[in-house]
């Protein structure tokens, strides 16, 4: 059926079956991929469009419904001469798109508003965007955004040679993000691919026996099974491949992948599971920590016994002798739960083959990783293998394990013709890893004076399926487990067991942001026993550079948490003064005020994780920075552009980017462990300091020369004298740098320099509980963060306020539970309208090692914040939640309870 | 049968749709809000926003406030009223308002139209009475006999796009400053939305005061069956359904 309509102003016809998605007619057949898709169900709003003027998801909307009307999408936004929109150029300025995968929906909606409302204010703001979910900005700059987009437009800052560091210019990849210009992972599959659809199975253990497959041989271009896959298992650690692409014969996660369907679009998503012949063998599943550790607890993979995958600890002094003198001692168990990346952006990708190598182009936070990962699971040479990376429309960990990539490979091997693959949001949910579930057992003691002696923690976590990412986490986090507090005995123990839970990875923390609602608790407990206020309580035992750690670093630099919190007492105090004054008033709601500290290892822990960076200047005088570290949003391409521009003492505008290409770039690593900007970033620094020393060895020119390029000529200013490089003639220059942040390995007792630096922060949280329902509201949350050097002001509040977002989330509404949250309106993720404001502030003790003095902000942003709201609810309430989420019936429960204690 | 999509599409994600589909999204006569004889009619295919944005008596001020909590303005724009009821999902946002208003579902099919009381239409969790080759019309709200508001509360565990634990809605009317007729119903806490029959019986002939919500006691929840789920438990829906019922009751003397 042929539909007529106008879009984005002009006549525009289509047609198809008038049943099919508006937002796959503007992406598949009329090339507007700025529409994005995040669940196809109404739920997320990425792929948000005006329908006659009103806002409506486009995965909603029936083509034949169209017929007549106008749409606009986020192409039709810019100016008749090609030119940003006040909007777009809010968004921009403001920094109110990182991963950029909503940022078309935040777009159209606001578009929406301002042609409504012209000025709005925040709660008008709040309700025109409330349907649009942002995974990573904490929506506090897309707010900035909206109300700005109705000022003046803000100037541009562009700063000079040598001025880029601190400054807050706009992202550098940032205008294909508001322009909808960006390719994601879905974005840019070639017209002719094969699609996927993968099987997978319903249940968390059991054992198949597949039946025969030649009847789908017919409607399809290939059925892979295991025995199709060359090396049938991947995973993290070299030693631990224990994951298989396609299950063989025994499934250990509902979700895992059985059988890839692979032929035209339309013929494999119209396969239905049960046209795919199984036999199936059910068995009780290992659910949960106590059923992994029971005496009789099957085994969820072979030669894993007691289904353990790892344990070891930190220990230094005689914790279990010091509690004995302790003045006051506090105590307690804390669960969390598995929590979903939910990053709007599902699993993309797809693969050709060139020859003899095989291209992959996907969404990915570890390029160098997929491409060695592919290499073993096809059994071909790494040099086989190149990875192109798409826009990456959110991580948080959960891109760095593999997910379409050996699929697509393997596909597109096989039958030489392109071949694509894109994750529904319940494959996304089920499929991928999550954070892992943790039982957390502290005990915490200190002196009369308030100085912490000693303390013991037991983390237990539940690994999941296969081990991904969970000696990481079973290592990180006894280093971080007491907190970052001064502690002279510690014994801190980690583990991880095997259940039938989805493959637990690396979640924005890996296990810390658990380990923290213990020691915060801890810290809560032993200053209200002594009566000393918990701001104070933690200023008196703050890590402080000179201290030692439990792990017998002696911290010699870049130590800001007590400066974190000289920084929140004013807040603090007058939040405590606020805060009494409501509850003076009675009635059914209660405020509080809670405090959450930490401190987080930058990098891999006491392994080396190497980054090198190039910057080259061409021929014609194109300046590039060759960065292997992928940018998911966090801002990693404009950081590493500030630090190699300032290094090399040219301009950051000059810069062009070439980003993450396997082929193009060299290995930086992974984008975690908050290691881009000290670890690529330090690279970056030695790679544009490289090139200036070529330069300014061919122009014999002394080290306080000033650099300009003109075109091909490159002028270096020295005194009063001016030299000019011909470009066309010495070129091309490439300089490189590498950084290798150094730590030693950890001894049995856990002794050892695991980082090379550490980040620290404290948050604090003023919450509104409702006594009577459970329910929390967190009106506002101060955060001072130590950064050791904003490279990028804006970027770095931009992590910090996403990661409120993510923490928020994980202590009050987040709950992954296999089959029954696997979509987005079960699974709840913080809207606009439950992120509060947010006050950042950052705090600049210099880490020697870094770029310019600067550590990392990745994760360091979401770790204290279920502390400082859970802390707040207990000074509202009394109540100390021991699980979370804490949802608002369980709230209620124990507020329930608390009262009934009391009379 | 298609009409907004906001159920139809996520019941589908990553299959092919094979099966025939009547689009009514298109038919104008389903669409709208207009004044009759003796009271309202409600355009099946009404949507949120539309519902939102009609000059309505303060009797429909509840249905106003249900509208806007539902989804979020995306779902508003396109979301039905006969969408949201035929749905039948416990959890639907309009349902308890529409029983207050003692609204009437007009049901046509080839041959004929029936109407019925809008309590009868719904038969279970997902199940409706609609019978084969029919269709929801319309809804048609009587004039009530007195000077009538209503209001509408609804609980989630998030501020937007979320699914009701539980929700409650009221209409009163008012007569000589007491009560002369009271509907009350609660939604999420049972199969389908429930009228609370003795807690009406208990607010006739009090006056709108303050002391309003002291008048409910637990045992008018006896109609109510909530489960246990991931939103919430049974017993805290149960506790929730009383406190927002008392904070519904309270903000009509407000």
């Amino acid at each position: 059926m042929k539909m007529n309509f106008t879009l984005n102003g002009a006549v525009a016809s289509w047609s198809g079956p008038p049943v099919t998605r508006l937002a796959a007619a503007l992406r598949d057949d009329l090339g507007l991929t700025g529409t994005k898709i995040g669940c196809d169900a109404g739920d997320c709003g990425a792929c948000t469009v005006l329908l006659d003027n009103q806002q409506v998801c486009s995965c909603l909307v029936a083509m034949g419904q169209v017929e007549g009307r106008s749409v606009e999408t986020v192409e039709g936004l810019e100016t008749t001469d090609g030119g940003l929109s006040r909007l777009q150029d809010a968004f921009l300025a403001c920094g109110a798109a990182q991963c950029g995968i909503c940022t078309p929906g935040m777009l159209m909606a606001s578009e929406d508003l301002l042609r409504r409302s012209p000025q709005p204010d925040r709660a008008e703001i709040e309700e025109a965007l409330g349907g649009v979910l942002c995974r990573c900005t904490g929506y506090s700059k897309i707010v900035d955004a909206v109300l700005a987009a109705s000022q003046a437009p803000m100037p541009r800052v562009s700063p000079p040679a040598g001025g880029a560091v601190g400054a807050r210019i706009v992202r550098v990849d940032g205008h294909a993000k508001v322009t909808g210009r960006d390719r994601f992972g879905a974005d840019g599959i070639p017209g002719d691919a094969l699609w996927i659809r993968v099987v997978r199975s319903p249940h968390a253990r059991a054992r198949f026996e597949l039946g025969d497959l030649a009847p789908l041989h017919g409607r399809l271009a290939a059925v892979l099974t295991a025995s199709d896959v060359p090396f049938n298992g991947f995973g993290i650690y070299p030693d631990i491949k224990d994951q298989p692409v396609l299950a063989d014969g025994i499934v250990r996660f509902r979700g895992e992948a059985m059988v890839a369907l692979v032929g035209d679009r339309a013929s494999v998503l119209s396969v239905r599971d049960d046209e795919v012949p199984v036999a199936w063998a059910i068995e009780l599943p290992v659910i949960g920590i106590d059923a992994a550790t029971a005496a009789d607890a099957p085994q969820v993979q072979v030669g894993r016994p007691k289904n353990l995958l790892l344990d070891g600890g930190v220990r230094c002094g005689d914790a279990s002798a010091a509690f004995a003198g302790c003045a006051a001692v506090a105590e307690g168990v804390f669960e969390t739960t598995f929590v979903e990346h939910a990053y709007i952006e599902p699993e993309a990708g797809w693969a050709e083959r060139v020859g003899d190598r095989i291209e992959i182009h996907v969404t990915t936070q570890t390029p160098y990783m997929d491409r060695d990962e592919i290499a073993s699971v096809m059994q071909l040479s790494r040099e086989s293998v190149r990875i192109v990376p798409t826009a990456c429309g959110g991580g948080f960990g959960g891109k760095l394990d593999l997910s379409v990539q050996p699929l697509v490979a393997l596909a597109a091997w096989r039958l030489k013709r392109p071949v694509a693959c894109v994750y529904t949001r319940p494959e996304s949910m089920a499929a991928t890893t999550k954070r892992h579930p943790a039982r957390v057992s502290a005990k915490f003691g200190c002196d009369a004076a308030g100085k912490l002696v000693a303390c013991d923690i037991r983390a237990t976590f539940d690994t999941g399926a296969y081990a991904s990412w969970g000696p990481t986490v079973a290592n990180r986090v006894p280093v971080h487990a007491m907190g970052p507090y001064a502690m002279p005995n510690v014994r801190s123990w980690g583990e991880a067991f095997f259940t039938n839970g989805p493959p637990a990875g690396a979640f924005r923390g890996f296990g810390v942001p658990q380990a923290a609602i213990a020691h915060e608790a801890m810290m809560d407990g032993l200053a209200d026993r002594l009566g000393i206020d918990r701001l104070e309580f933690r200023h008196r035992n703050a890590l402080r550079a000179g201290d030692t750690t439990a792990t017998g670093q002696v911290l010699a630099h870049s130590a800001g948490l007590a400066e974190c919190l000289d920084a929140l007492r004013p807040h603090w105090r007058k939040a405590h003064v606020e805060v009494a004054a409501f509850n003076a008033g009675g009635g059914n709601k209660r405020r509080g005020v809670g405090i959450g500290c930490m401190w987080y290892g930058i990098g891999n822990t006491s392994m080396s994780n190497p980054s090198i960076i190039r910057v080259g200047l061409s021929p014609a005088g194109t300046l590039t920075l060759y960065n292997g570290a992928v940018d998911i949003g966090q801002g990693s391409n404009t950081i590493l552009t500030q630090i190699a521009a300032d290094a090399l003492g040219l301009p950051a505008a000059q810069f062009a980017l070439v980003s993450g290409d396997t082929d193009l770039t060299a290995d930086a690593g992974k984008t975690s462990a908050s290691r881009q900007t000290f670890v690529s970033g330090k690279a970056a620094e030695g790679a544009g300091q490289d090139l200036r020393r070529q330069i300014l060895r061919l122009a014999n020119a002394g080290a306080d020369a000033v650099l300009s390029l003109e075109g091909a000529r490159l002028l270096v200013r020295d005194g009063a004298e001016v030299r000019t490089i011909d470009l066309a003639v010495a070129g091309p220059l490439i300089g490189e740098g590498t950084f290798d942040p150094p730590t030693t390995p950890l001894d049995a007792d856990g002794q050892g320099v695991p980082y090379a630096t550490y980040a620290f922060a404290a948050q604090m949280a003023t919450v509104e509980v409702d006594l009577d329902l459970g329910t929390v509201k967190v009106l506002r949350i101060v955060a001072a963060h130590d950064v050791g050097r904003a490279i990028n002001p804006t970027l770095v509040e931009g992590q910090i306020e996403g990661g409120i977002a993510q923490g928020l989330g994980l202590a009050l509404m987040e709950e992954f539970l296999p089959g029954r949250t696997e979509n987005l309106h079960d699974y709840l993720i913080p809207t606009i309208g439950d992120v509060p404001e947010i006050e950042c502030i950052l705090i600049e003790d210099r880490e020697p090692l870094g770029p310019s003095g600067a550590k990392g902000v990745g994760e360091p942003g979401l770790v204290p914040t279920a502390p400082a709201i859970l802390g707040a609810v207990h000074h509202a309430t009394g109540v100390r939640a021991t699980r979370v989420p804490l949802l608002p019936h369980r709230l209620h429960e124990a507020i329930v309870a608390a009262k009934g204690k009391l009379q | 049968m298609l009409a907004g999509g906001t159920d139809f599409y996520p019941s589908r994600v990553g299959r092919t749709i094979e099966e025939d589909v009547l689009d009514i999204g298109g038919i104008a006569v389903l669409r709208g809000i207009s004044a009759t004889v003796d009271g309202w009619r409600l355009g099946a295919t009404t949507t949120w926003s539309e519902v939102i944005a009609a000059d309505l008596p303060p009797l429909f001020n509840g249905l106003k406030q249900a509208a806007r909590e539902v989804g979020g303005r995306q779902i508003q724009n396109a979301g039905t009223l006969a969408g949201n009821l035929c749905n039948a999902s416990p959890a639907a946002d309009g349902v308890p308002c529409l029983l207050t208003l003692d609204a009437e579902v007009e049901i046509a099919s080839r041959m004929t139209t029936r109407r019925m009381p809008l309590g009868q239409f719904i038969s279970g969790v997902r199940r409706t009475v609609l019978a084969p080759g029919e269709l929801v019309i319309a809804f048609h709200v009587p004039n009530p006999r007195h000077s009538a508001r209503s209001a509408f509360l609804k609980l989630g565990a998030r501020r937007y796009l979320v699914i009701s634990i539980a929700m409650v809605a009221a209409t009163l009317e008012i007569a000589e400053d007491r009560i002369a007729t009271a509907r009350i119903a609660v939604g999420a806490c049972s199969a389908v939305a429930q009228r609370l029959p003795a807690l009406e019986a208990a607010l006739l002939g009090a006056p709108v005061d303050g002391y309003l919500a002291d008048r409910i006691d637990r045992a008018h929840l006896a109609p109510l069956a909530p489960i246990d789920d991931v939103r919430g438990s049974a017993d805290y829906r149960r506790d929730a359904a009383l406190v927002l019922l008392r904070r519904l009751l309270a903000g009509f003397a407000a």
